[in-house]
């Protein structure tokens, strides 16, 4: 209850709430609204936004409506970066948990493959994934929660690293619980708070790091995905802007409103980091 | 000799992560459908079953996976990145061509976000919690959302298009001959844009830390007995907070080194500028694998090297880490 009540002093909070609420409505109606395939020809290409009542947001270079991409693209865009967060976080998740309660030899080794993957740039790693195993919009997701997950990871590992030793952990070994109850119903869920903040980070990142895959045409070319969008403006940009515009606009307030709901949470659990 | 020392450890440190990764990416490439003779035959218009045989002979892909995985890390520690298929000449030469346009834009950026960043942070964290404060927290939220290929395409518009200030891509006229200082300027001149576009995510980033930084530096102790002994706030800020409060940033060049490069691949793109960025797109687009593992090779030398340069940095600016506390 307190959490909701410091949550809703914080205005940017509560703006990233609202906007991410519109983001979700926009996925959720893109059905009724645009019920056809919204990457079917709808009608003359390159109709500016507004001139024409049928297509509020105008058509592209092909002639699809850019409403209906947008609207469902806000699903696809949602629900790339769910998964693949989700993807990112248990792998994190386990590895820095193992890495953590174990130390020595073990987490020696997880650690050096954790560097392995920091060392690497993420899209270059994403580039070689797509180019081995292909751009299905699967195959996308995984490749984007492969990426994602070492920050996670570290984050874990030190949580676990300062609560393994803990009293009441002593107290579940003395009672005689296995190393694997200690680790998941002991350890993780007080481990887990900061790690579930850092999840809108890396939601953020996975959201930009498909748009920009599909800019560059290496995502699924059979969902709707405004970074596709924008990338196939790119030839109309002299005169018909906004067919890279509006698509452009949409990934930048879904990645601000999940920063925004992620920074506003992390400011609630902890009070006193709050203007850090 | 404390200095060489420390050098030499973190160089070993990093030498695991690299076997991980070149083995990693090895095995992961055998995944992909078709090898390199495969590749050469398409392009051949066929061949019969003996030849492909000697071909495989001949590229050692006849051997076992363990063996051709020792024989590529052997080759790689001489520096043979093997043979580019689509570019006709090995590996490496391409890269070295491709090099310097990825360094100077990355080196540009990073320029260009550190001392912006540095600057708005100060500014923030001065009036924190006031309008300016809010103002440049805000366009940092702003900026660090935005992508950066539509940044860079929206840039074009409105700088090439529309005013008609600035090249819309391009490293450098083409065919203008021009040699020495006329060409640097020009160069410089197509670089702006991207510049900016590869800076702006990152500029995000480091005012966010240098803000956080300067306010938690502001609360230590030296700081107030700075202020006790009568310093004025800008002697107190510039010569007590500021230097402590670097620290961070210079650890977030590390940091950020890789997250760049990959920044780079779609700047690259959408600029055209011939960088390794592109090549790796370039690769994936054409199924040459080859180059495309060179270029994550060096990515990683490149990323683990600007890491070692920022932990020397590091010691220099805070001795006691390099004293081993």
């Amino acid at each position: 209850m307190e959490f909701l009540h410091r949550y809703k002093r914080n205005p940017a909070a509560v703006f990233g709430l609202v906007l991410l609420l519109a983001i979700l409505v926009l996925a959720a109606t893109a059905g009724l609204l645009y019920p056809q395939n919204p990457l079917g020809l709808a009608g003359r290409p390159l109709q500016w936004p507004l001139s024409n009542p049928d297509f509020l947001f105008g058509t592209d270079h092909v002639g699809r409506d850019i409403g209906a991409q947008i609207f469902h693209g806000a699903r696809v865009s949602l629900f790339i970066g769910l998964i693949a967060t989700v993807i990112a976080i248990i792998i994190g998740i386990v590895v820095g948990a193992l890495s953590g309660y174990y130390g020595g030899l073990l987490d020696d080794m997880l650690m050096r493959v954790t560097e392995a993957f920091q060392i690497l740039p993420s899209f270059l790693l994403l580039l070689v994934l797509v180019a081995v195993f292909g751009s299905e919009l699967q195959t996308v997701i995984v490749a984007i929660g492969v990426v994602s997950w070492p920050a996670a990871a570290r984050l874990t590992r030190a949580e676990f690293l300062s609560l393994r030793n803990r009293e009441f952990v002593q107290a579940g070994r003395t009672l005689g619980l296995g190393d694997f109850s200690l680790i998941f119903r002991e350890i993780l869920p007080n481990a887990l708070p900061p790690v579930i903040v850092y999840a809108s980070v890396i939601m953020a990142v996975a959201i930009l790091l498909e748009s920009a895959l599909a800019f560059l045409n290496l995502s699924d070319p059979n969902v709707p995905s405004w970074g596709n969008l924008i990338g196939g403006g790119r030839g109309v940009l002299r005169v018909q802007w906004y067919v890279s515009a509006i698509p452009g606009i949409a990934i930048l307030l879904t990645v601000l409103a999940v920063s925004l709901v992620g920074q506003g949470l992390n400011d609630a659990l902890n009070p006193r980091l709050k203007n850090r | 000799m404390r200095f060489l020392s420390l050098a030499g450890r973190r160089l070993a440190a990093a030498l695991p992560a690299l076997v991980i990764i070149l083995a990693g990416l090895f095995l992961l490439l055998q995944l992909a459908p078709g090898d390199t003779v495969d590749a050469l035959v398409a392009q051949m218009g066929g061949g019969d079953a003996s030849m492909i045989e000697a071909l495989r002979r001949h590229y050692a892909l006849d051997q076992s996976t363990s063996v051709r995985l020792g024989d590529y890390l052997w080759r790689l520690i001489h520096l043979d990145l093997g043979h580019s298929a689509i570019y006709g000449k090995p590996v490496a030469e391409v890269i070295v061509d491709r090099l310097p346009a990825t360094l100077l834009l990355m080196g540009s950026a990073l320029a260009l976000a550190f001392a912006a960043g540095m600057g708005l942070g100060i500014i923030a964290a001065r009036r924190v919690n006031r309008w300016p404060d809010t103002l440049i927290s805000t366009l940092g939220l702003i900026f660090y959302a935005t992508p950066s290929f539509w940044f860079g395409l929206m840039g074009i518009f409105v700088f090439a298009i529309y005013l008609g200030w600035l090249p819309a891509g391009g490293f450098g006229s083409i065919g203008s001959g021009l040699t020495g200082f006329a060409r640097v300027l020009d160069i410089a001149y197509y670089l702006i844009l991207p510049t900016l576009t590869l800076a702006l995510i990152f500029l995000a980033t480091y005012l966010r830390i240098m803000r956080a930084s300067m306010l938690e530096v502001a609360t230590l102790d030296f700081v107030r007995t700075a202020r006790a002994k009568g310093l004025s706030d800008n002697t107190v800020v510039v010569r007590h907070i500021l230097r402590n409060a670097l620290l961070p940033m210079v650890t977030l060049i590390g940091l950020q080194a890789g997250t760049m490069l990959g920044g780079s691949v779609v700047v690259e793109s959408v600029f055209s500028l011939p960088g390794l960025g592109r090549l790796a797109y370039e690769s994936v687009m054409q199924r040459d694998l080859n180059t495309l593992l060179g270029v994550v090779f060096v990515s990683a030398l490149l990323v683990i090297t600007i890491n070692f340069i920022v932990d020397l940095l590091y010691a220099r600016l805070d001795p006691r880490i390099s004293s081993g506390h």
